[in-house]
Order: structure tokens, then C-alpha cells, then sequence
């Protein structure tokens, strides 16, 4: 495309509203305006320029600011739908979710179910949505970034005067001797941190140009954010599991390639004391309050030497107590308290007996987690466990079966052998409850009692890509202090016959920049330049 | 300790109180007078008023603090004051910057009400549970505190802009908008009076209910159930019988606030349309007589700009460093997470709409309103309704 060339012999690229050099606009409808669009510095912005082909228009699409805020708007409605009832993740496993939506909310809780938004966050749409305003930050920040470095870059000291006519703050002063000094002004301005570049005797005064680069800098945080975001699908950058770990167990991490083991050795409960002094009145009111909860491990490293398909051997790595709070950290990994089930049955006891004597010929104590499948009494004695039912209940059957792994219900089927039985006799035992097959047995299982131990329910995480979210929201919010707490102006003064002009632009708060200006022309003689906005509205 | 506390809360709560009628008196006094270069006496009782409820503020904090061996940050009273006195601070802040009385007069109210909610809520010290157990809990929730106040003093500036610029001389769609937002204001008031009410007169009735998992349970009501809960019977004899009764899936108890709150608004609203005679926007608007619009569209615009990297990092930055460490996840889709979003995506459209589109004046006016109803939705209806991993907040 061809270059415009300004009347002050600046070459502008194809597209440029004001001359970067000079300021005068160069497209007729500008010149006839009030004031000029300051925005970008009327560079040549390609999406301006260009809309012939269809990355033309693409690129159009998503660089217009307005396309972005449809694209926040829309996404900040779609978030606060997913608000209206709990997410799927969130929603107590009682049920399936087709139908504990519509058991909960009725008809309002199926149609919520049936859009799919008791999954919004992670439905194709959603990402859609997230994708797009990702694009949206690279275009629009590329579309302007590049011509305004180039203006400002580019700018001269000497702007033209249809350019400062233009600008919001102007003044005129009539002066006797153009050549009166302006050293005041600039001593003041120097104070006032501006940068100052002087040319033919006039000034351009200019100061926090960086704040300019605020929302690029921004953008560029929140897209490194997303990318973050996208890198989690990638696998072995984000591990989400669980390690339910029994007290006294010993465990492999899961993840970790067999490469570390936990050992769990107490998790403990803590509540509120009742009477404490302070909070006596809340706990009065609200019941328990946990005060902690806390699982002692011990983390091991497989060793080197180990071999495989033996038995680990296991190097200490540290001890810790995890907390709430306070995950145990190791090579990347965390392991964070999120749940506990307390006092789950561990071991179960009973004395081999003779029904009518009530003699006992020994105790065995069965690891419900692991039974063995014979104990020896001595003399003759032993139980044999022929079935084992960590989770009792009667299937649909009317069998006898498991519905799980974990002992919340155990039953037994023991095969007793004693001296005067040496093929034993079966009995049934599960809690409350035994059953003889044949109903004459000589021996009973007795129950002994039972042990219990606390389980502690961990949190496997690993996450590689956390530094990137980390850059990204540093990038973040550097980009949005520069924009927000800094201000880019600048201020020109020119010698013009028997006149000073004066001009001043900010890309925000006026109203300082305004201040700033009085108090740099006291005393110089030059009057504080008009605000022709303001004007405007008085009228 | 608990007691000095409350009572420097207390005191806090008059001063802002009678700092009020000073920063009117301010206003008054510029009537017919030039712009005054500096601001009067009245302006400076008023602000000197502020600046020592403000302090005795901080005290109350400071003793809490103390007193509870946690920051005062960890429940919905403790929070919402926190925020009222972050807000007196914010609007010191701007004060000092612009000089401007009338923002005090928009301001403090709304931080006084705030405040005033806040006492609502169960007050007494409370343990913290272990996910609070955290040096991040005083930086997330001060920083969020921080940032939302600075914002919400946008909204105490649109407010002035839209009451000045607003034509009151017909009915028209902007000037039923600036009632709502009024009736709004009037139905704090009018919950503040009923709770305040009732809890006076000691008010309990206690019913029997089927919730929604068929469970029986009871519910203690402290005001006359105009709603009752799902086959609710009455306990006691000689109370209030419930007008009708909600299903299962509805708090009955907090609706029956809601509605209690807004028939006290409704009256009061009444009551002060037939006092005046006049819409509340009409007649506040005499107010603002000697502001000029272009000031408080900055003010507002640099609150929000000031306000918006604030919250930023308190609500998201620092709120995704604690869920982290704590929750195992920096961010978990969880009611008060999305919402935070939601404010921080609103505030960046307002600031790109009015950066790049020139949205300028009245219509920043009324994002900045809309904003500020986005952060009272998070902070009422997030905390109490839909809760979530926040709930503790709610209690």
C-alpha cells in the first residue's frame, strides 16, 4: 500500500489518521472536527485499514473493542447461570446426577440438568467463550500496540497547529517579547519529573509515557494465564488423586511411579474445648468447632538397589504432620488433608468355644484388612477362615457378598477344628448375628471385641504448570498498576509570533494534569491553558 | 477486651453519624457564595469527625483482634465492618484528593448502613476453623475488603452524577432507575429496623418442618413467619400462624426476612415520598447544586481505576494462592470464586467501554451503580444463599 507523506515530509504508513511527526490530521473529515480522537494518537491501525480479505475481516472481528465486551459480557452472564445451582463436583454423591437435580430443584433443577449446566465450567461452549477473548487480547493489543509505539516514537516537538488547536487543554497568550525566556517553566517542569525535548525554542514536556504500555503489558499476563490454562490437558503436567492411608499403614503414593511411599502414623481430631473463655458464647451457639485436623506421616523413598518384584526397601525421607493449611511438599508433589473417617473397624476378635462348657481353647484377632486364612490355636485347635465379606450384605440373590473393600460390616465364614472335630464345623459370623449351616455345632465363635483406627483421606497433587499461571497473573498485575496508577502526559509550548500556545494531553485525570499545568506556568506570564470540553458543557 | 471493642465500634458508628449533617452543612453553606478555594469550617468538623470514627474504628479492630487472637476477618459480621471501615477510608482518602463534601455525604450513609448491617449478624468472638488456620486469611480478606470499598466509592459518586444530571421535571426511565436504587438503600434500612425490632421484643417461634430430604426438623423464626416453612406446625401457642407456606427447596426463614425487610422498605418509602412530596432523587437533588459533573464522573472513574488492581490481587490473585495452599487448587469453580470473576470481568468491561468507546458521564454513572450492586449480590445473596466452600462466611 502506499505511504502518505505529511506536508511536514514525514512518510506516515498507509492508514494514519494524524501525522506521527507533526500531529496535522491527515483524512478531510478530522480537520473539520473540534477536537481530536486522541486515542492510539490516530495511528494507522490495520484493522482501520484493511477489510478486503477474510483474514481482514477476522482480524477486524476481534480487534474491535466492542466484540471484546460483548465477549466479557456474555461470559460473566454464562459464569453467574452456573452459580444458580451446585455443580456437578460439588453436589453430595447420594444420587446420580440426572436425577438429584431434578429430586432437589424439580423441574427448574432437571432443565438445568438437561443444558448441561451442572457442568458450564467445562462444556465446550464455555471454552469457546474463554477462547475467544483469548484471541481477542492478542488481536486487539496487536492491532494497537505496534502503530502507537510507532507515533509516539516518532512524534516531533514541534506539532502543527491544527494539531494543538485540537487538543482538550489550549490556551494563547499574547506576549511583547516572543523571546522571553522559559526557564522558569522548565525548572518547574523538571520538578514535576517531566522529560523535556526542546526544538527551535519549543518545548514538548512529556512524563509517564510506560503507563501507556499498561494494558499491553496486561493482556500479555492474562494470555501467558490462559496458555497455563490450555498446558493443564497435556498429561503428566496436572495430577488430581486420592490416598485414603489407614493409621499404622504404609502405602505407595500414587503417581509417583512407585517411587514414594507414605506411612501414616496417627490422624487426630481436635475441637473446640466448650469452656473456652473467649469463644464460649459461639461454641454455645454453633456446637463443635474443629480446631484441627492433622495426619502424622512419615514419607519414604524407594531405594535404589530395590529390586523389582520384591518387597520395596525404603530410605526415610522426612517426617511431617500434614494440616489443613500446611500440605507436606516433596519434588513437585503436595499432599494435602481434605478428608478423615474416624474409628473404622481394623481388627476383630473371638474365642474359639465350647458352647455348653463356655471353656475357651484360644483368641484369635483377625486383621480385617488383611485375614489370614488359618489361625493356630495349639493342641489341635484352629480356625480356618473359608470366607471373608469385608462389607456384608445380601445381594439381590439372597447370597451373601461385599458390596466394598472396606470393613464397615464384616462377616466370617469360619470353619472350626478341634480335637473331637478334626473336620471342623462351619459357622457364619457376621455382627449380631451367627448362623450354623448344619445347627449343631459344639463350638461357637465368641466375639472378643474389636479395635478400630482413624483414616486419614489425602490429596495427590501435582502441578506443572502453576509458574506460568504465576507469570502470568505477575504480568497481570505490574501491566494493570502501570495503567491505573501511572499517567501518560504531556504538555507543549510553542513560540508563535507575538503568541506562547500552550496545549496539554493525558490519557486520563484531567483533573491532575490540570493542577500540574497551573502550578508550572506560575509566575511564567503564560496563562493556563483553556479546558474546551468543559467549555462546552457550561455553555 | 470484647467489651472495648464493641464499644469503640459503637462510638465509631455515632461519629460517622453526626460527621453527616456537618458535611450538608457544608454544602449549605456554599450557596450562593463563588467556588471557595479551600473547603469551610463546617467541611472541617465534619472530616476531623470522620477521621476519629475512623480511628476509634481501628480500635475496635486493633482490641478484636486482640481479644480473639485472629483478625477480626473470619465471619459476615466481622467482614461487612471491615468493609464499612474500609469504605470511611477510601472516602478519606478521595476527600483529601478532591475536596469534595458532598461524597461524604453519599459515603458515609452507605458506609453507616453497612456497618449497620453488619450488627444483624451473630457478633459474638468465634474459633476458626482449620481452613481459616492462615496468615492469608488477614491478606486475602483485607485486600478484598480494600479493593471492593474503593469501588464501592464509585458508586457513591455515580450516585451524586446521576442525582444532578438526572432530569427530575418528568417521569421517565432514568429517574424510576434512581428510585430503585433509593428503594434499594430505604429496604437496608427497612430490614435494619425490623431485625432491630423484633430482636428488641425478643421475638422466638419455633416450628416443626419436613425439609426437603423428608427429614423432621425444627426451625426457630425471630420474626412473625408471614412465610412458613414446608408443613410447618407451631411449637408454641400464641404466635404469629405463617400466611402461606413454601416448599421444601426454599429457605422459608430467610424469604420470610426478605419479605419482612421489604414491606419495612416499602413503608418507609412511602413515608418518605409523602413527606417530601417528591421523588427521593428530586429532592436530593438540590444537594448537588454547586458540584460539577465533570469532577465526580473523575471521581468515580479514579475510584474504580484505583480500586480495580486492588481487587484484583485480594479477590483473585491472593484468594488463588490461599485455595492453593488450602483447597488444593487455585480455583474450583465455587460460587464465591466465580462471582469474584464476575465483579473483575464487569470492572474490565466498564473500564474498555470507557476507554475505548467513550462511555463517559452518565452512562459510567450507572455501570459504576450496576458494580457496586454486583459486589452487595456477592456479599448478601453469595454469602447467605447460595454459599458454597464460603458458607462459614454466612454464619
Amino acid at each position: 500500500m502506499k505511504e502518505v507523506k505529511c506536508e511536514c515530509g514525514h512518510v506516515n504508513p498507509h492508514g494514519t489518521v494524524l501525522c506521527e511527526s507533526c500531529g496535522i490530521p491527515l483524512i478531510e473529515e478530522k480537520t473539520r472536527e473540534k477536537l481530536l480522537d486522541m486515542r492510539y494518537e490516530g495511528s494507522a491501525r490495520r484493522s482501520q485499514t484493511y477489510n478486503k480479505t477474510i483474514i481482514d475481516k477476522i482480524w477486524n472481528f476481534f480487534s474491535s473493542v466492542k466484540v471484546g465486551v460483548w465477549l466479557i459480557v456474555i461470559t460473566l452472564i454464562a459464569s453467574a447461570l452456573g452459580t444458580i445451582f451446585p455443580q456437578e463436583m460439588y453436589i453430595p454423591p447420594v444420587m446420580p446426577a440426572v436425577e438429584y437435580y431434578e429430586d432437589q430443584y424439580g423441574w427448574l433443577g432437571k432443565m438445568y440438568y438437561e443444558l448441561g449446566f451442572h457442568n458450564l465450567y467445562s462444556s465446550w461452549w464455555y471454552l469457546v467463550l474463554i477462547a475467544s477473548i483469548g484471541i481477542s487480547l492478542v488481536i486487539c493489543s496487536l492491532d494497537r500496540v505496534v502503530p502507537l509505539y510507532r507515533a509516539l516514537k516518532k512524534q516531533r516537538v514541534t506539532r502543527h497547529e491544527s494539531f494543538l488547536k485540537r487538543q482538550r487543554l489550549f490556551g494563547i497568550t499574547q506576549v511583547e517579547n516572543k523571546d522571553i525566556p522559559f526557564d522558569g517553566v522548565i525548572e518547574n517542569l523538571k520538578k514535576k519529573r517531566y522529560s523535556i525535548r526542546e526544538e527551535n525554542g519549543n518545548i514538548l514536556a512529556e512524563k509517564g509515557r510506560f503507563s501507556r504500555w499498561g494494558p499491553y503489558v496486561n493482556h500479555v499476563g492474562l494470555i501467558i494465564f490462559l496458555i497455563g490454562g490450555m498446558l493443564r490437558f497435556v498429561p503428566g503436567m496436572y495430577i488430581d488423586d486420592v490416598l485414603w492411608i489407614r493409621e499404622g499403614e504404609t502405602k505407595v503414593i500414587p503417581e509417583t511411579n512407585g517411587q514414594y511411599y507414605l506411612e501414616n502414623k496417627e490422624f487426630t481430631l481436635e475441637v473446640y474445648d466448650k469452656d473456652h473463655e473467649v469463644f464460649d458464647e459461639a461454641l454455645s451457639n454453633s456446637g463443635m468447632v474443629a480446631k484441627n485436623y492433622q495426619s502424622d506421616v512419615v514419607l519414604y523413598k524407594r531405594a535404589d538397589n530395590s529390586v523389582a518384584g520384591e518387597e520395596a526397601k525404603l530410605d526415610q525421607v522426612k517426617e511431617f504432620s500434614i494440616r489443613v493449611n500446611e500440605p507436606l511438599k516433596f519434588e513437585g508433589y503436595a499432599l494435602y488433608q481434605v478428608e478423615y473417617k474416624l474409628d473404622e473397624l481394623s481388627t476383630m476378635s473371638f474365642h474359639l468355644t465350647n458352647k455348653e462348657t463356655n471353656e475357651q481353647f484360644g483368641k484369635i484377632s483377625v486383621d480385617l484388612n488383611e485375614p489370614e486364612t488359618k489361625y493356630d490355636l495349639g493342641n489341635g485347635y484352629s480356625v480356618e477362615v473359608m470366607s471373608y465379606f469385608p462389607d456384608f450384605e445380601f445381594n439381590s440373590e439372597g447370597q451373601p457378598a461385599t458390596k466394598s473393600r472396606i470393613p464397615n460390616n464384616p462377616a466370617f465364614v469360619f470353619n472350626m477344628i478341634t480335637p473331637d472335630k478334626p473336620d471342623g464345623e462351619i459357622s457364619f459370623v457376621a455382627i449380631q448375628q451367627t448362623i450354623e449351616p448344619f445347627e449343631d455345632n459344639e463350638y461357637k465363635m465368641a466375639f472378643a471385641g474389636i479395635e478400630t483406627k482413624d483414616v486419614s483421606g489425602l490429596t495427590v497433587r501435582k502441578d506443572l504448570t502453576l509458574w506460568i499461571f504465576a507469570v502470568g497473573g505477575f504480568l497481570f498485575m505490574v501491566g494493570v498498576a502501570q495503567g491505573a496508577y501511572w499517567n501518560h502526559r504531556r504538555i507543549w509550548i510553542q513560540r508563535r509570533d507575538q503568541e506562547i500556545w500552550i496545549a496539554g494531553h493525558t490519557n486520563k485525570n484531567w483533573h491532575g494534569i490540570k493542577r500540574e499545568i497551573k502550578e508550572i506556568l506560575e509566575g511564567s506570564g503564560i496563562n493556563e491553558p483553556d479546558d474546551l470540553i468543559k467549555e462546552t458543557e457550561d455553555k | 477486651m470484647a467489651n472495648l471493642s464493641s464499644n469503640l465500634l459503637f462510638a465509631a458508628f455515632i461519629l460517622y453519624l453526626v460527621a453527616i449533617p456537618f458535611f450538608g452543612g457544608a454544602i449549605k453553606q456554599k450557596n450562593g457564595s463563588k467556588e471557595q478555594k479551600s473547603p469551610n469550617k463546617w467541611a472541617n468538623i465534619a472530616i476531623f469527625l470522620t477521621i476519629i470514627g475512623f480511628i476509634a474504628q481501628l480500635g475496635y479492630f486493633i482490641t478484636r483482634w486482640m481479644a480473639a487472637g485472629h483478625a477480626p476477618l473470619s465471619n459476615l459480621f466481622e467482614y461487612t465492618t471491615f468493609f464499612g471501615m474500609c469504605l470511611v477510608a477510601a472516602f478519606i482518602l478521595i476527600y483529601f484528593l478532591y475536596k469534595t463534601p458532598i461524597l461524604g455525604l453519599f459515603v458515609l450513609p452507605v458506609a453507616l448502613l453497612i456497618i449497620a448491617y453488619a450488627s444483624m449478624f451473630p457478633r459474638e468472638l468465634s474459633p476458626l476453623i482449620p481452613a481459616l488456620q492462615s496468615y492469608w486469611l488477614q491478606i486475602h480478606v483485607s485486600t478484598v475488603a480494600l479493593g471492593e470499598a474503593i469501588l464501592a466509592v464509585s458508586f457513591g459518586a455515580a450516585l451524586i452524577y446521576l442525582v444532578k444530571s438526572v432530569d427530575q421535571s418528568k417521569r421517565s426511565k432514568k429517574t424510576v432507575w434512581l428510585e430503585v436504587v433509593m428503594f434499594s438503600i430505604v429496604s437496608v434500612i427497612g430490614f435494619i429496623v425490623v431485625t432491630t425490632t423484633f430482636s428488641l421484643m425478643d421475638y422466638k417461634a419455633t416450628y416443626n418442618w419436613i425439609d426437603k430430604n423428608q427429614i423432621e426438623s425444627t426451625l426457630e423464626y425471630n420474626m412473625p413467619a408471614l412465610v412458613g416453612p414446608h408443613q410447618g406446625e407451631l411449637v408454641e401457642t400464641g404466635k404469629f400462624e405463617p400466611i402461606i407456606e413454601v416448599p421444601a427447596i426454599v429457605n422459608a426463614k430467610k424469604l420470610n426476612t426478605v419479605i419482612w425487610s421489604l414491606l419495612a422498605g416499602v413503608l418507609l418509602y412511602l413515608l418518605i415520598r409523602l413527606i417530601l412530596r417528591k421523588r427521593i432523587g428530586a429532592a436530593l437533588q438540590p444537594l448537588t447544586k454547586n458540584i460539577k459533573l465533570d469532577l465526580v464522573d473523575e471521581i468515580s472513574y479514579r475510584s474504580v481505576l484505583i480500586g480495580f488492581p486492588v481487587f484484583t490481587l485480594g479477590g483473585l490473585v491472593f484468594a488463588m494462592i490461599w485455595a492453593q495452599i488450602a483447597w488444593t487448587r487455585f480455583w474450583g469453580w465455587d460460587p464465591k470464586e466465580v462471582w469474584a470473576l464476575i465483579t473483575w470481568l464487569f470492572y474490565a468491561a466498564f473500564l474498555h467501554l470507557r476507554l475505548s468507546k467513550g462511555w463517559h458521564g452518565e452512562k459510567s454513572a450507572w455501570l459504576a451503580v450496576i458494580g457496586f450492586a454486583i459486589i452487595m449480590f456477592n456479599l448478601i445473596a453469595v454469602n447467605l444463599v447460595i454459599a458454597g466452600l464460603h458458607s462459614y462466611a454466612g454464619s
